[in-house]
């Protein structure tokens, strides 16, 4: 009896790929905070309407964590249907390793060439000609998020760019109140100082050093000033005894500090707190000073199996995650922007349209992570978590940022 | 011919040869096979791998690009691996002797035959049962300036008063070998006081009859008797030391800045957060040099003297 039921059981299942288009998919993200969550489930959707089926594999904690899980697991032979990472130069050695699916059909029969804005998003999913992931979304770190009701506790008017907001620092501190929230961690302080180069260096300088290495730019004038106003910036954030970004974004939005420099995924917390963009809070791009936006963000590749019908799925759902509907329902729900131009974002809030617009103009540089290794970013955020929580001086830690920009590759 | 006779006495000890010593304990040599086989792949083969991929420049991939000593290089021209040394340095010098000298203390303590010993060794042994992630958690509470020891102090009456290493890079080292102290005495204690039972009570006696001091007895007669004790005690430390790493992943993350970073979690990162495997196998490579450095001279003294003795 249970034997024939076994029997039976695997003859379904041998018979089933040959009769229905229904494939498992197992996705791999770290999406697991309740934007993000519900950003997920419409995706999840979108696929399993679609006739195949999507196997959740969230991986609780940060990219940090789960991405040596996601390598590792495709390096030891247990590959997953499909997995996030975030575009850039993190994936690289597997395409190298042969480990990857070339989606290069799929994007020319599309046009993904045509749809994808910005370009430089496909652009780092392509490694010799041939096209390896499909993007999904744009978060941009370069904002600022400043608690109105702070300033208005202090009695002075919101800044508008970086000089106004150094200038208004003392009298938030004389109302007692934190100038600019930062969490100790290097990434956040890494990521804060990378915005000030943009807003204060500006892009040409950040390009030169970042994309093409150049080490006598990061040693030059230009980058001095930049430091001179990260030794500012980390006394504005001496009394911020915080180590995640969330609870230094919380500071902000209960007005216990002034500002914090974040990636648009800090939006999310202001939504959950129920504050709305304009009046609660404020958010300047590039610092008020340089309205740019870098375009990092999260992509999806597809991990090589022998199985061609797993192989067809996949396919499937590179080419779904491209598309518009599903574009608009998961960019709203996670509040990033959509990597294609031509969709229709208006219920989005004051700070996502202030993105879009920025986008649409071209105001757009790539991302760190596009451009520097993994080792070059732990590096430098080594170097950021030392001279933010120290009394390291300007010159000194400029030196040392030039020479690491020196040995990079 | 011969070839052929040996393996047949070996299978059946004949009452006339004698057995072939390769094939005494057959049954014990072979059941030990999987674990001689764990103990060269895994170990020594794990290790020679190491070492040789730590002369390459792999990345996220171990590849044989050969690069000389260039990663050496690197490792020890970072400012975070040197003061990752430095602060297993100081942890492993504080550690090691105040562990020893609280655990012997505490052991003789309670050696006096006090009343409730049982619920005394119970209080100092019960921190072992924690793992360092708890420990480090529990300190990280206990120092914090807002909720823990100097909020406590300060509601007690003494405003002035002022603990919080933590959050001072010059102190946080002594912040975690504080957790260290606690979580790693009781254990010591437990050995001590194991050795210190098992001296003979005629040695005191003989002791009280020449009248010498109960401390003096300690220090001059029972502790040079103690020292296989103390070695044990010494090894178990020793190794705590050198794998130190969830407890500063709990208590600090390596924070604030790199100022209580470790060689483990140098090793870690570089290996898994930042793909550059040759510089993670570089670090684990030094700190198993390290090791050896230490234990070689050691073996020496404590082997090479045993014969000679």
């Amino acid at each position: 009896m249970y034997l024939k039921r076994i029997l039976t059981a695997l003859a379904v299942s041998a018979a089933l790929p040959a009769a229905s288009h229904a494939t498992e998919l197992e996705v791999t993200h770290w999406w697991t905070s309740g934007g993000e969550a519900a950003a997920v489930a419409e995706l999840a959707k979108a696929f399993d309407a679609s006739g195949d089926k999507w196997v959740d594999g969230a991986i609780a904690g940060s990219g940090g964590t789960a991405r040596p899980i996601i390598i590792s697991r495709i390096l030891g032979g247990d590959p997953m249907g499909a997995t996030q990472l975030n575009h850039g130069r993190q994936a690289e050695e597997l395409i190298e390793a042969g480990l990857l699916l070339d989606l290069t059909d799929v994007a020319e029969k599309e046009g993904w060439k045509d749809i994808v804005n910005p370009p430089s998003l496909l652009e780092s999913c392509t490694l010799d000609g041939r096209i390896y992931c499909a993007p999904i979304n744009i978060h941009s770190w370069q904002w600022i998020w400043l608690s109105n009701a702070a300033y208005e506790k202090a009695g002075v008017p919101v800044p508008t760019n970086w000089e106004e907001f150094t200038a208004a620092a003392p009298k938030l501190e004389e109302a007692g109140i934190v100038p600019l929230a930062m969490g100790k961690q290097g990434w956040q302080q890494n990521g804060a100082f990378g915005v000030m180069v943009v807003a204060i260096a500006g892009v040409d300088a950040w390009k030169k050093v970042n994309v093409e290495k150049d080490a006598e730019v990061a040693r030059g004038p230009e980058y001095a000033k930049v430091f001179e106003a990260a030794v500012n910036a980390r006394e504005f954030a001496k009394d911020s005894n915080v180590q995640d970004w969330n609870q230094a974004t919380n500071m902000v939005i209960t007005g216990k500090a002034g500002g914090q420099i974040m990636g648009d995924w800090a939006q999310g917390e202001f939504q959950v707190a129920g504050q709305v963009a304009g009046e609660d809070y404020t958010c300047l791009p590039g610092l008020g000073d340089n309205e740019i936006l870098d375009t990092a963000g999260d992509a999806f590749y597809f991990p090589k199996v022998d199985d061609p019908e797993t192989t067809e799925a996949q396919k499937r759902l590179a080419s779904l995650i491209i598309s518009k509907d599903v574009q608009v329902a998961f960019n709203l729900k996670k509040g990033s922007l959509p990597i294609r131009g031509d969709v229709d974002l208006s219920s989005a809030n004051d700070c996502m349209q202030k993105g879009l617009k920025i986008l649409a103009d071209g105001g757009i540089m790539p991302s760190g992570d596009q451009n520097l290794t993994p080792d070059t970013q732990t590096q430098i955020e080594d170097l950021m978590a030392e001279f933010w929580s120290g009394d390291m001086s300007a010159e000194d830690a400029q030196s040392r940022y030039a020479d690491i920009i020196e040995r990079a590759e | 011919m011969s070839a052929t006779t040996e393996p047949s006495a070996a299978r059946d000890p004949a009452p006339d040869g004698k057995p072939n010593p390769l094939f005494r304990n057959l049954s014990a040599k072979f059941a030990s096979i999987p674990m001689i086989i764990t103990a060269l792949v895994v170990f020594v083969g794990g290790t020679i791998w190491t070492i040789v991929y730590s002369f390459t420049n792999s990345k996220l991939l171990p590849r044989t690009n050969f690069v000389g000593f260039d990663q050496y290089e690197r490792l020890w021209s970072t400012r975070r691996w040197m003061v990752s040394i430095e602060n297993l340095a100081i942890y492993g010098i504080c550690s090691l002797i105040l562990t020893l000298v609280i655990g012997f203390t505490l052991a003789a303590l309670l050696d006096r035959k006090i009343r409730f010993e049982n619920t005394f060794r119970t209080i100092f042994l019960y921190p072992f049962a924690l793992s360092f992630i708890v420990t480090g958690l529990t300190w990280q509470w206990i120092l914090n300036p807002d909720f823990g020891l100097q909020n406590v102090v300060r509601n007690w009456g003494w405003e002035s008063f002022t603990f919080n290493p933590l959050n001072d890079p010059d102190t946080v080292i002594y912040g975690i070998l504080i957790a260290g102290i606690w979580q790693g005495s009781g254990l010591i204690m437990c050995i001590m006081l194991a050795g210190l039972r098992g001296i003979d009570e005629d040695i005191w006696k003989a002791a009280r009859v020449d009248g010498i001091g109960t401390v003096k007895t300690y220090l001059r007669i029972i502790l040079p008797m103690m020292r296989p004790v103390i070695i044990t005690s010494l090894v178990l430390i020793a190794s705590g030391i050198i794998k130190l790493y969830d407890l500063v992943v709990a208590q600090t993350n390596g924070g604030p800045g790199i100022a209580s970073e470790v060689p483990a979690k140098y090793v870690i990162n570089y290996m898994f957060r930042a793909q550059n495997l040759g510089q993670g196998f570089a670090a684990s490579t030094m700190m198993l040099l390290s090791v050896i450095i230490i234990l070689i001279p050691w073996a020496y003294l404590e082997f090479g003297g045993r014969k000679r003795g």
